[in-house]
This record gives structure tokens, C-alpha cells and sequence, in this order.
């Protein structure tokens, strides 16, 4: 197995490479980047133009500025946001624990959801709950993630008020209350609405996974023998069922990262969360250069490092399985 | 089987090829009294009208779609001209949906964004599907070092969150002139395009590993046929069921991505109304005028589960494990 995780690793250098080429070409292209923000400046000449392009290497050719880039990088200097002037690993050492926390805790709800309704729906397949939880999974696969978050926000936070104090139910933005102490309570409260978004999208496709899974399962020889030697049917399900039911839905979900990131943009933007993503969107407005390929390579990373994750939890979940 | 597989046809007609006639004794009962039909896409049409859901999914489309082609005529309203005298109005039964801030007819801008956010789906649909294709096709036919490199690429393609640079590609592909199509419409397909064929890709490739093995390419290349010819007349129509179901989901998933796209801001541009700018403008007033924010998505929401139950449908009819 070490052998193995070390073999991933390794591999995981020329496509992190190849990542950060196609990228940094990219940027490239688009117009814009350090020197449109003092093009229309007045004040600068067309001599103060250049000696600032060449200061700041932006005359050297691509492949030296790619490879003064790339060296910077192993180095652990990761540049300058164009737009706080803030260094981008401070940037976005700020914003991943917000995108962390969002997703880690919206990750455990849709699989909280998910795995239960999953497995009732598979035990009793083609029953009436069984219809309703696939027709409701089918749906929820198809709801656009930004639609349904405008849904909630009209509801829980618009329309539906706390009988008390009158004020919106759910907050419709932001981590916690400005200018309160910390309370666990009141992060809670902000956490429903984007958490909610998140879950019940993601949710809908992991019931379907697990009801997939343990309809599978459900046929396997070993669960005919635990009912055999007379396992108790609940035992049966949630004990041997659910252990191998399980393992590929939480796989599939280490696999999922990127497009949960996605999800994750939509929610920081619709609900002010200053994660990643929404830092994303902003710099992309910008065209903040480093900012945006540090966010793509710690993204890249993170998928990377996730689906050797996945790979390898199903190995240890899973005693058939063998990696050489 | 011939690439007549399209689910074209109608139940009964039993048209050209293949099944040539059979005694009437030996045609099985079928629960309804009709014949059932014996040609490929007579099967494959009458398998997809047992599947109610897909059968309204279709009508849904084919209504959405005829509505949308046929705005001009459908509603009696500017989607473009600013009326100040009617902003933000209810839906009303002289503005079926209401108005939006501009005090234009929402269902009419509905209407004409369906035009976009179709075309944008199914041409993004068709261009991946044929790069896809490409690509598969090529990887499963040659194997060794060409399946390899187009496959590691693949991998690589997949690895990137694709939302990021979708959005990067956008802000590429925006920088160049493109011709026709407002609203960089052209640069939203492509670059949705040039993000989705992986699937396909791996699909198609899967099916050419085993269909190569087959009888009739070994006679095909025994009689001199090229490998062109091989490829294009004799293996891909027998591949053809998985990348139809494929590309109509893609289908839908391209037309979510338009609209997350345009909901994020980067997609097509105002005043052109797609769904997802729709929504995008809806934002700032979602408190005074839900109905602004509810609509455009909706009609997303069913199109995209209609197009779902489709490609449910067709692969119920097309996989020939349903064969009874």
C-alpha cells in the first residue's frame, strides 16, 4: 500500500504541471492583468508604461516569465493579489477554512440524508416510498444548485418570519452576525440556509448511489447467509448492508470534489460566504492573475489528493480489493 | 443492427431493414393489443412509449421548443422594449408571469431565452459529443500509445474543477472576435463544449475496445475496408445507443451550465435573456418581485428533468439488455 500511495504521488507531479502550463497559458491570453489597471491612467506615460512592464518582467518572453513563475512557486512565493496587494497564499490562507467548513459540514448532512433514504428505498424497492423517494432523487438530480438556493431565500428568509422578533427566519448572508461575539448558536443559524442548498442538491444524487449500492448488495450471497444463520433483519441491513453499501457512495464522493466545489461557488456568492469560490468569481471579474492560478492549483491539488483518498479508503473499506 | 437505432419511427409502421416477415403465431403477445413492431427502431420507439415520464418528457421539450422557435408568433410583446409604466408587475392575466424591472412581459423573455438556452444546449451537445467521439473512437479503435495519450489527457481534462476553468476558457474565448451570435453565445458553447466531451469520450471508447473484437470488423478489414470506413460505417452505428443517451443528458446538464454560467455572470450578456441571466437580474429583486426569481428557473428546472426522463427513456430503449 505505501508503495502505492507513493507511486500516486509521484504521478500526481507531471499532471499538477501540466495543470499549472495549460492554465498559466490561459491567463495569458485574456486581455488584461497587472498592466490594464494603469493603461488609463493619465498620469503614466507611455516611457512609464514600459519601464514598469519591464520591472515587473512582464517584457521577459513567455516561457522565462513561466519558468521565473513555476520557480517562484516551489519556493513557496506565490505572488501578489493585483487587487489587496496581499499575498495570495494569505488570501487564500484566509478563504479555505470558509470553504472547508462550508463544505465538510454540508458533506456530512448530504450523506446524513443521503445513506438512510438510500437504503429504505432499496430495502423496500418498488414500494410507495420507494416511488416517491426516486421520483423526489430524480428531481433533486435536476434542480439547478443556484435556482433552488433563490428558492430558499425566498422562503426562509423573505417570506417566513420568526413569530417573536419578527426578523427573517434564516439569515440570508454571511458567516455570522457583524460585530457579535463568537457563538456557536448563532454560526449555526447562518450555516442553515447554504448548508440546506447544498445538502439537499447533493443528496438527491447520493440516494440514488446508495439505493443503487444496496440493491446490489441486497442480492449478494453473504446477506443470504446472515439471514441464514438467522441475523436479525435490521442487523442485517445496517450492519452488513450498510458497511458495503457504503464504501463506493463515499468514494464516489471524494471522486465528486470537483463538482461539489462548483456547488460550492454558487453558494458563496448567492450567501456573501468569503470562501474560495466566491474569491474565484471576484478574481475572475479582475483578472487577478496569481490569485486565480493559486486558486486553480490548490483546487487541482485538493482533487488530486482526494481521488488517491478515494482510492485508498476503498482499499481499506474493501479487504477485496488490492492495490499492487 | 444499422445506425437506424434513433428511435425514429412510429410504433406500428414496420419500415425498411433487418427483421424480414415473421408468421403471425410467432409474434408474442405484448400487454397492450398493439403489434409490436419488428425493426431496431420500431422496438426501440415502441420500448420508449411504456415510459410514461419519458413520453411527457418529450412532449414537454417538444412543446418548450416550439414555443421558444415560435416567440414571435406566441406572444404579442417586445422581450427587449423597456415599458417604465409596468415594472415589477404581478403575474397577471394580461402578463401571464408578470413583469420584470424594465416592465417587460417575463413569459415572452422566457420564451425568447428558451431560443438561447436550447441552442446553446443541444449545439454544445453537438459539439461534444462529436469530440467525444473523435477522441473515443480513436483511443478504442488504435490502442497502445494513441489510447494512452488521449485517455492520460482525459484524466487531465477531468481533474481540473471544471467550473474554474470553464470560466477562464469564457474569458479566453471572449478576448477573440468571434462571429455571429450575440452575446458571446458562440464563446459559452465552445468553451462548454471543450469541457464535457470526456464522458463521451470514455464511453465511445469502451464500446470500440469490445466492438473491435467482433466478427464483422475482422470481415470488413479482410475485404480491404480502411480503417476510416471501419470506424465510421461499421463500428460506430453499433456504438451509436450509448452516445444517444449520452448526448441527450448532456443536453441537459449544457443547459445548466449555460444558465449557472450566465447566473454567475459569465455568461451570456444582457440585454440578450437567457434563463440563466434571467436569474441572474431576478437577484436584486427576489424580495418585492419573487415571481422574477421563480420562473426563469422553473422553466430550467423542467426542462431539464423533461430531458432527463428522455435520456431515462431512451436508454430503457436503446440497451439491449431490455430485449425481451
Amino acid at each position: 500500500m505505501g508503495a502505492y500511495v507513493l507511486r500516486r504521488l509521484v504521478q500526481a507531479v507531471p499532471l499538477l504541471w501540466l495543470i499549472s502550463l495549460v492554465v498559466f497559458l490561459l491567463l495569458h491570453v485574456i486581455p488584461g492583468g497587472p498592466m490594464a489597471a494603469y493603461e488609463n491612467n493619465p498620469d503614466m506615460t507611455a516611457e512609464d508604461l514600459h519601464r514598469l512592464e519591464h520591472d515587473l518582467g512582464l517584457d521577459a518572453p513567455l516561457h522565462v516569465q513561466y519558468v521565473r513563475w513555476l520557480a517562484a512557486l516551489v519556493h513557496g512565493d506565490w505572488g501578489y493579489s493585483l487587487a489587496s496587494k496581499r499575498p495570495v497564499l494569505v488570501e487564500i490562507g484566509d478563504r479555505l477554512p470558509n470553504t472547508v467548513y462550508l463544505m465538510g459540514v454540508a458533506t456530512l448532512v448530504t450523506l446524513l440524508l443521503a445513506i438512510p433514504i438510500g437504503i429504505f428505498s432499496a430495502v423496500r424497492q418498488y414500494s410507495t416510498l420507494d416511488h416517491v423517494v426516486t421520483t423526489v432523487a430524480f428531481m433533486g438530480h435536476s434542480i439547478p444548485i443556484f435556482w433552488f438556493g433563490l428558492i430558499l431565500i425566498i422562503v426562509f428568509h423573505v417570506m417566513l418570519r420568526n413569530p417573536l422578533s419578527g426578523a427573517p427566519l434564516f439569515p440570508g448572508g454571511g458567516m455570522y452576525t457583524l460585530g457579535m461575539p463568537f457563538s456557536l448558536l448563532d454560526r449555526l443559524h447562518h450555516l442553515v440556509l447554504p448548508v440546506g442548498m447544498l445538502a439537499v442538491a447533493n443528496a438527491a444524487t447520493y440516494t440514488r448511489y446508495t439505493r443503487a449500492s444496496m440493491l446490489e448488495v441486497i442480492g449478494q450471497d453473504y446477506i443470504r447467509t446472515a439471514r441464514a444463520k438467522g441475523t436479525p433483519e435490521p442487523l442485517v441491513i445496517w450492519k452488513h448492508g450498510l458497511k458495503n453499501a457504503a464504501t463506493p457512495v463515499v468514494t464516489i464522493l471524494a471522486l465528486d470534489l470537483p463538482a461539489l466545489f462548483a456547488g460550492a461557488v454558487f453558494t458563496e456568492t448567492m450567501f456573501s460566504w468569503p470562501g474560495m469560490g466566491r474569491l474565484f468569481i471576484e478574481s475572475a471579474f479582475r483578472v487577478d492573475y496569481a490569485l486565480l492560478m493559486a486558486i486553480i492549483m490548490v483546487t487541482a491539488a485538493l482533487t488530486v489528493a482526494f481521488n488517491l483518498l478515494a482510492d485508498v479508503t476503498y482499499a481499506v473499506l474493501d479487504p477485496r480489493i488490492r492495490y499492487g | 443492427m444499422d445506425s437506424g437505432v434513433g428511435g425514429r419511427g412510429s410504433g406500428v409502421r414496420t419500415s425498411t431493414a433487418l427483421v424480414v416477415d415473421r408468421t403471425p403465431d410467432t409474434q408474442p403477445l405484448t400487454p397492450s393489443s398493439r403489434v409490436r413492431p419488428q425493426t431496431m427502431a420500431g422496438l426501440a420507439w415502441w420500448r420508449f412509449t411504456r415510459h410514461r415520464m419519458a413520453v411527457a418528457g418529450l412532449l414537454v421539450v417538444a412543446v418548450l421548443g416550439a414555443a421558444s422557435t415560435l416567440a414571435s408568433w406566441v406572444s404579442p410583446y417586445d422581450p427587449d422594449k423597456p415599458d417604465l409604466q409596468l415594472q415589477l408587475r404581478a403575474p397577471s392575466p394580461v402578463h401571464l408571469l408578470g413583469t420584470d424591472d424594465l416592465g417587460r412581459d417575463l413569459l415572452t423573455r422566457i420564451l425568447y431565452g428558451g431560443r438561447i438556452s436550447l441552442s446553446i444546449g443541444v449545439l454544445a451537445m453537438t459539439l461534444a459529443v462529436l469530440m467525444g467521439t473523435a477522441v473515443g473512437a480513436a483511443a478504442g479503435y488504435y490502442g497502445g500509445a494513441i489510447d494512452n495519450l488521449l485517455m492520460r489527457f482525459t484524466d487531465l481534462m477531468l481533474s481540473i474543477p471544471a467550473l474554474f476553468l470553464l470560466i477562464l476558457l469564457i474569458l479566453v474565448l471572449r478576448s477573440f472576435p468571434l462571429p455571429f451570435l450575440r452575446g458571446g453565445v458562440l464563446a459559452i458553447v465552445l468553451a462548454i463544449a471543450l469541457l464535457s466531451w470526456m464522458t463521451v469520450a470514455r464511453l465511445v471508447r469502451a464500446a470500440f475496445l469490445s466492438l473491435k473484437e467482433q466478427v464483422f470488423v475482422e470481415a470488413a478489414r479482410a475485404l480491404g475496408v480502411g480503417n476510416g470506413r471501419i470506424i465510421i460505417r461499421h463500428i460506430l452505428p453499433n456504438a451509436a445507443s450509448p452516445i444517444i443517451v449520452a448526448a441527450t443528458l448532456r443536453v441537459a446538464s449544457s443547459i445548466i451550465t449555460e444558465s449557472g454560467l450566465s447566473f454567475l455572470g459569465f455568461g451570456v450578456q444582457p440585454p440578450t435573456p437567457t434563463w440563466g441571466n434571467m436569474l441572474k437580474n431576478a437577484q436584486d429583486q427576489m424580495i418585492t418581485a419573487p415571481w422574477t426569481a421563480i420562473f426563469p428557473g422553473l422553466f430550467i428546472f423542467v426542462t431539464v428533468i423533461a430531458i432527463n426522463y428522455v435520456g431515462d427513456g431512451l436508454r430503457d430503449a436503446l440497451d439491449p439488455r431490455h430485449l425481451r
